[in-house]
């Protein structure tokens, strides 16, 4: 068999410009021209990168260009750029915010040797913070292929992400909860309503986090008073966000609006966040705006960021890339922002790039990895529409798959439907049944709140709520009467 | 037998605040678990979904509804020959097929100088039961409010349709407007909703930002009245400003455009 047969022998003038690989099976001979076609034939079998035409054409070379890249040094990943560092700047942020001194614990590794590296259990917690700086998107997202599923989930277990706003993110054998009530008219009593049925089943200690039908600043500030009039009212340690573009979330903190964390959808490569309408710098504005606030009470992580396998292809900005990789880098912009989550909406897009269970299974599973290995605080959107093959069934698999590999997040959304985004998800059901069964707690300092509340009783368990409940006695009563500060004027 | 003590199920006491929401809230527990009657509920809701998804349109009984309502009726095919590859290859759904294309080229559209030539085209979209239950209402209410110089060209009905086929459709009609009538993704809410996607000068190449859209047109969402009165009111702004999409602002007090979370929509 033949070893890789481009060597890195490459004068350093030419360290940009792609090397082509080879590698033989019996008598067949396999070449792939740079590590973009490498990496993207290596993918497991994906309807998106399909569509792009960079998916492996047989199985055979599915599994040589896996061989090929097992032999790949991951210092190659340094040279030979995707996106010319010139033309991309979330390349350059790659580039330019690489630690050496975190690489130089693995920089002596291949691929294949970077696996087996993070399997054994040496690699613990400890070391594999410290190194996180030091691996690239694309290094994570080279050795994701190489990974089976289970090896995804170990993996993913032993890297911690803590984070901290009004509570404590991502602590061992905790799981939180994006609390998600939206509404097809932003209708404050029928987002208030979802949010009270949320709070009573114990969901809402990553954020409360609502997706707008309006683009209206003053029907998103409405918002803002009513989840800000909540979390104060009963004291609960979490924190809010309205789902809108960037520019808007500014504009309302300069009016005063009670922002707590900062949302925008990223994706890896800088003509992909323009279609977004962001670049890096319009995101360091917005993350000093929201530190100008300064309202988190236990942490200062500000951002909450949405990301999904295949936004670079669907905005034609993938540059031949595959998906999962495009999404690896998308993790290096979140990570360079340091937010308090970061979620990846799995199968939001449909079938075109993620087609059945298997697509969704296997894509959830990577992107968790890919993120926590590169320090980011993955939470999961474990989702499907209704052109996908994929049902309640499969979100179940997904979503037990992320518990045990110690997801940081997922979403909770009233009986997983959403009645505004028209797709379906997990619910707060859901999440009590994976803190049952996989023996996960919420944050700290919300569990504690749910204990002074009655809704947990002290041995950890969701209490059925009485009709005398304080909340239940309170809020329908201010539900009705709530008054936006544009209402009481 | 035995009977249970206390009953199985948890009920939630905060039944009332179901009048403020269609959300699933107050659903109760089995355990920590869904209720039997939920489950099953919800599992319904997707098979209709799944199923509007699935269900091909009935495109000769819609021409032949329409013919009756005399419309000039064209029956086209994008490249997508069947829903598996109509799901997985949008670009597919984007082009017609060369029967089509051809077909639409043969039509030589006469227009009389300083006339709109208008062109409707009925898409089944992710479902075609919008399309069946809506469509024609939809069609009778917008040709009912034409005003009196504008040509409507030929309502083309297109099978395994994309919105931006109505690009190609457009052109090859020399449309002024054209605006494509298309079932959406279907939601478990509401499996038949229709959206209208408007452009002027329409042509293939253009990008969602040259499209205007009416959304939510369903039994519980905007009326077909409603709906079409925006259309025209789109329309005509469009060819008084000579554009549309992003540049063509919602600024009468008729008009309130649903905009569907934008940012999760580009993802």
């Amino acid at each position: 068999m033949d070893r890789l047969s481009a060597r890195v022998t490459l004068k350093k003038n030419l360290i940009e410009l792609f090397m082509v690989y080879r590698f033989s099976i019996g008598a067949f001979r396999y070449q792939f021209n740079g590590l973009k076609e490498l990496l993207a034939k290596a993918s497991p079998a994906r309807s998106g990168d399909c569509l792009a035409g960079v998916a492996a054409e047989t199985y055979a070379e599915r599994v040589a260009a896996r061989m090929c890249l097992a032999e790949v040094p991951l210092t190659r990943f340094l040279e030979e750029l995707l996106i010319p560092y010139e033309e991309d700047e979330v390349t350059r942020l790659i580039i330019d915010t690489h630690d050496k001194q975190a690489f130089s614990e693995i920089s002596h590794l291949t691929v294949g040797d970077f696996r087996d590296w993070l399997l054994i259990d040496s690699t613990d917690s400890v070391i594999l913070k410290h190194v996180a700086a030091g691996i690239t998107p694309e290094m994570a997202a080279a050795v994701c292929k190489l990974m089976r599923n289970q090896d995804l989930i170990l993996v993913a277990k032993k890297c911690r992400v803590i984070t901290a706003f009004r509570d404590t993110i991502g602590l061992p054998g905790r799981l939180s909860v994006r609390l998600q009530p939206n509404h097809p008219t932003d209708d404050a009593r029928g987002i208030a309503a979802s949010i009270l049925d949320g709070l009573l089943y114990g969901s809402g200690d990553a954020v409360i986090g609502i997706n707008p039908a309006s683009d209206s600043l003053s029907a998103m500030s409405d918002l803002y008073y009513l989840v800000d009039e909540i979390i104060q009212r009963y004291d609960i340690p979490t924190q809010s966000c309205i789902l809108t573009h960037v520019t808007n979330q500014i504009q309302l903190i300069e009016k005063n609006i009670p922002v707590d964390l900062v949302f925008q959808s990223i994706a890896g490569t800088e003509k992909a966040n323009k279609h977004f309408g962001i670049d890096l710098s319009l995101l360091h504005e917005a993350r000093s705006a929201a530190l100008s606030l300064n309202r988190g009470t236990v942490g200062n992580n500000v951002m909450y960021f949405e990301t999904g396998q295949g936004s670079a292809l669907s905005a034609d900005a993938n540059f031949g890339i595959d998906q999962q990789t495009c999404e690896a880098r998308a993790y290096a912009v979140a990570r360079h922002f340091s937010p308090l989550l970061t979620n990846t909406v799995v199968g939001f897009i449909g079938p075109e790039y993620l087609y059945d269970g298997k697509q969704l299974i296997r894509a959830g599973l990577e992107d968790h990895f890919c993120g926590k290995l590169l320090g980011v605080p993955l939470g999961c959107d474990v989702c499907y529409t209704n052109h996908a093959e994929i049902d309640q069934d499969d979100v179940d698999t997904l979503m037990t798959l992320l518990a045990a590999a110690g997801v940081t997040f997922i979403m909770g959304v009233p009986g997983a439907d959403d009645i505004m985004l028209n797709y379906q998800s997990t619910s707060f059901h859901d999440a009590l049944y994976l803190r049952k069964v996989m023996g996960l707690g919420v944050a700290p300092e919300f569990e504690q709140w749910l204990k002074r509340v009655n809704i947990m009783n002290d041995q950890g368990k969701i209490q059925p709520v009485e009709p005398a409940h304080p909340l239940l006695q309170g809020i329908p009563e201010h539900l009705l009467t709530f008054k936006t500060p544009n209402e009481k004027a | 037998m035995r009977k249970p003590d206390k009953p199985i199920l948890s009920r939630d006491p905060w039944q009332q605040l179901k009048r403020f929401t269609r959300a699933r809230i107050a659903l109760g527990r089995a355990g920590s678990s869904l209720p039997t009657k939920e489950l099953l509920d919800f599992t319904l809701s997707h098979a209709m979904a799944r199923d509007a998804v699935h269900l091909a349109l009935n495109v000769t009984a819609l021409a032949r509804e329409l013919e009756e309502q005399r419309f000039s009726i064209q029956l086209v095919h994008s490249k997508a020959p069947d829903r598996m590859s109509y799901l997985l290859r949008p670009d597919y759904g984007r082009q017609l097929n060369e029967q089509s294309r051809r077909q639409l080229q043969a039509i030589k559209p006469v227009i009389p100088s300083g006339a709109v030539n208008l062109v409707i085209v009925v898409g089944d979209g992710l479902s075609s039961l919008a399309i069946e239950r809506h469509a024609k209402p939809l069609l009778i209410e917008i040709k009912k409010n034409i005003p009196e110089q504008w040509k409507l060209g030929p309502v083309v009905i297109a099978s395994q349709a994309r919105v931006a086929l109505a690009d190609e459709i457009g052109e090859l009609l020399a449309a002024d407007i054209v605006a494509i009538l298309i079932g959406e993704r279907p939601g478990l809410r509401s499996p038949d909703s229709l959206s209208i996607y408007m452009t002027y000068a329409p042509k293939v190449g253009c990008s969602d930002a040259d499209r205007n859209c009416i959304s939510n047109i369903c039994s519980e969402g905007l009326s077909y009245d409603t709906a079409a009165k925006k259309l025209l009111w789109l329309a005509k702004e469009a060819i008084r400003r000579k554009l549309s999409g992003v540049a063509l602002k919602d600024e009468g007090s008729l008009q309130e455009i649903a905009v569907i979370d934008q940012h999760r929509k580009l993802l």
